[in-house]
């Protein structure tokens, strides 16, 4: 039932919105995000799905339109990076306070400035805090089967919130790899039907929707809100299994890599965790105990999922894609959050930003111990 | 053409907006809204930007709306309304909802969320030709934040952001015409119309919701607290800024202008200016040359309004 083809992230993207064959996309063009609205864009001009494009004039009015439209009845997805993302940020806030299940696609990429076009995390980290579910894909196979999963979780009955799907600008988005693709008349029939409880097109049971709420009401809305994300980390897991089962690819909240019995152990987010494991496997065959923990549900962060996966090992090192200038950078935080109180040693390392390469060495110099902060940063200032 | 009546009957039994809101007395953002929604006859979904209508209506746990109602942000609301008009087309086209049962998406705006903050995201939305109808009611200010001066601000109004003091005599800039800039996007329905002559903003709106494409009605209506008049006096100011030229009612249909109401008798701007306190400061005798310059540039605009016009009045 698979086919496999040569695909890059972004067009194994735009072939699972074919499949999915949403009802409304609003896009606005950003590197790297773009040869996915353009790879959909002329599947709809062919026929091969039949989903309302909308070319809006900004960002802002992308993650505006999708949560008119979502809130509608219509299924709904879009795509974004960086400055995409930061300029609909006052939206994606409001999309998740709204229960709007938008399904985004992020091709993540450092924010300005300076302006860069290429791969960190710092985009994503921009909306930590708003309450939408974030999966990060580690290739183009987990980029197009997340974006499968990603409407049946953003639709769950006990969370309904937009999910972002995010796969590192360039390195997985421009990135040609083998992908196995589910037959077509596979996809419908797991997505299923889009379901919201209340859509704004039923005039006859009309709805107030995104009212004024005062000191008496705003703290039980968020919290509300906060339980939604919270119930993700299991209806992920009941999505995922059923998604194993048509396909043979478990995915689970994170994924543990050769870490039985590590003594050391790094944790990262998105294709970084490709090349870690090809290092653990070196350092393994070599009689290393070294393993990996690769985070795939961001947001919300599966914390007992990790306190477990991390109980035994002696040093962990999280290498955070994203700064926090003046604070602690957000991997490392939620790691040490979850490892508070279990003895083991933490430390961690910025890397990455604005798209600068990871070297096996680099991760080689990790597990033997290396202690830098920051790690293929070069000493001197830039030149004036 | 709907009579009074009809208006008032299409909002017997379940009014789409119930009184008990919180809007001001003498405020005619409610009467544009009611207006509006009983002239319309098939269902609606109504988006509203952030401001005084979508505050004093919605206070959660209560909501004066008895139609579908989304708002989402300040800036947006055109592109909140594209989404749910494309939602529906979609849905129509997959037999999801029936074909033949056309919902209006109607939004409402302030000037804010208009001329300004809101102005991008309208304009993309024009473009696109979403078949919905924008309607702006415009009381030239940020009322809701209490009073700071707009791109739909007059020249000389006092505003808190603009206060008139020794040395200045309120807004120091003309402001813009965003019926004009609106009817720049080559939409089929373009009109300017007053809260208080409900009739003319009547066949308007059956006008607008007939319209093939995107509609934008720019409606004046008052603010008692930010243009500084007696609550009773709401339906007389609005009058004024009618009869004095200073805000004429015309429709641009498919580029083609027409007057749909001359003022019998023409009055002074002086006459609407003294009716407001935001302009109180420019009655001094030393201000006497700023109403001059005021009083010229509405009959210039006029002037030209007039010129480009097919029709002069209603046919």
């Amino acid at each position: 039932m698979s086919d496999l083809q040569l695909l890059t992230g972004g067009e194994a993207v735009a072939h699972a919105m074919r499949q999915i064959d949403p009802d409304v996309v609003p896009v606005y063009p950003i590197t790297p995000q773009t040869p996915i609205i353009q790879t959909f864009a002329k599947f709809v001009a062919d026929g091969k799905a039949r989903t309302e494009i909308v070319n809006v004039e900004s960002e802002h009015s992308a993650m505006s339109a999708s949560i008119g439209a979502a809130l509608a009845g219509a299924r709904t997805m879009t795509a974004t990076s960086s400055q995409g993302l930061a300029l609909m940020a006052e939206v994606v806030y409001i999309a998740a306070s709204m229960r709007a299940p938008i399904v985004m696609a992020l091709g993540n990429r450092a924010l300005s400035g300076p302006i860069n076009i290429h791969c960190d995390h710092s985009d994503s980290m921009l909306i930590r805090d708003s309450g939408v579910i974030q999966l990060f894909a580690e290739n183009a196979q987990e980029a197009y089967d997340l974006t499968l999963i990603a409407p049946r979780l953003a639709e769950h009955p006990d969370v309904l919130l937009p999910v972002l799907v995010c796969q590192d600008g360039f390195t997985i988005t421009h990135s040609a790899e083998p992908v196995a693709l589910l037959a077509d008349e596979a996809v419908p029939a797991f997505v299923r039907d889009y379901f919201i409880p209340h859509p704004a097109l039923d005039v006859s049971r009309p709805t107030t929707q995104g009212p004024f709420a005062m000191p008496d009401y705003y703290f039980e809305f968020r919290r509300q809100q906060a339980a939604a994300i919270e119930a993700a980390t299991e209806a992920f897991e009941e999505v995922a299994a059923e998604f194993a089962f048509l396909t043979g690819r478990p995915y689970g909240v994170i994924e543990e890599y050769r870490l039985d019995d590590a003594a050391r152990a790094i944790v990262a987010l998105g294709s970084t965790a490709g090349t870690v494991k090809d290092v653990v496997d070196e350092l393994r065959d070599a009689g290393e105990a070294v393993g990996l923990l690769k985070i795939t549900s961001f947001r919300p962060f599966p914390a007992a999922a990790v306190t477990r996966a991390l109980a035994g090992v002696k040093t962990v090192t999280v290498l955070d894609r994203a700064d926090s200038p003046g604070g602690a950078p957000p991997l490392r935080a939620e790691v040490a959050n979850a490892l508070y109180g279990s003895g083991c040693e933490l430390d961690g390392a910025v890397y990455g930003l604005g798209g600068r390469d990871l070297h096996p060495a680099d991760i080689r110099a990790v597990f033997a111990g290396a202690t830098s902060s920051h790690i293929g940063l070069r000493g001197e200032p830039c030149p004036v | 053409m709907s009579r009074l009546k009809t208006l008032v009957r299409n909002q017997n039994g379940v009014p789409p907006l119930r009184g008990g809101h919180s809007l001001c007395q003498g405020c005619g953002v409610p009467l544009v809204v009611r207006t509006v929604l009983g002239t319309i006859k098939s269902p609606v979904v109504v988006v509203n930007a952030t401001g005084c209508l979508e505050v004093a209506t919605t206070r959660y746990p209560t909501t004066a709306w008895n139609v579908p109602w989304l708002h989402v942000a300040f800036e947006n609301a055109a592109a909140v309304a594209s989404g749910v008009e494309s939602a529906q087309r979609a849905l129509r086209r997959r037999h999801a909802l029936p074909a033949d049962e056309e919902v209006a998406v109607v939004v409402f705006a302030g000037d804010g969320g208009t001329y300004d903050i809101g102005l991008q995201a309208l304009s993309g939305a024009l473009e696109r030709g979403h078949r919905f109808l924008f309607v702006c009611y415009d009381n030239e200010a940020y009322m809701n934040t209490g009073v700071q001066r707009s791109g739909a601000t007059p020249f000389g109004a006092s505003t808190t952001t603009s206060p008139a003091g020794l040395e200045s005599w309120g807004k120091a800039q003309q402001r813009k015409d965003m019926t004009a800039i609106a009817v720049a996007h080559h939409i089929p329905y373009v009109a300017q119309a007053a809260a208080t002559h409900w009739h003319d903003l009547s066949v308007k709106v059956e006008r607008a919701v007939a319209a093939p494409g995107p509609a934008f009605l720019n409606v004046l209506t008052d603010c008692p607290v930010g243009w500084g008049h007696e609550p009773r006096l709401f339906a007389k100011v609005i009058d004024t800024a009618v009869d004095c030229l200073f805000w004429p009612l015309y429709e641009v249909v498919d580029g083609h202008y027409r007057l749909t109401s001359v003022p019998p008798e023409t009055v002074p701007v002086k006459d609407w200016l003294a009716l407001q306190t935001r302009f109180a400061h420019l009655l001094r005798p030393e201000n006497a040359g700023v109403v001059d310059g005021i009083q010229m540039r509405v009959e210039e605009d006029w002037e030209a309004l007039v010129d480009r016009c097919d029709e002069l009045v209603a046919a």
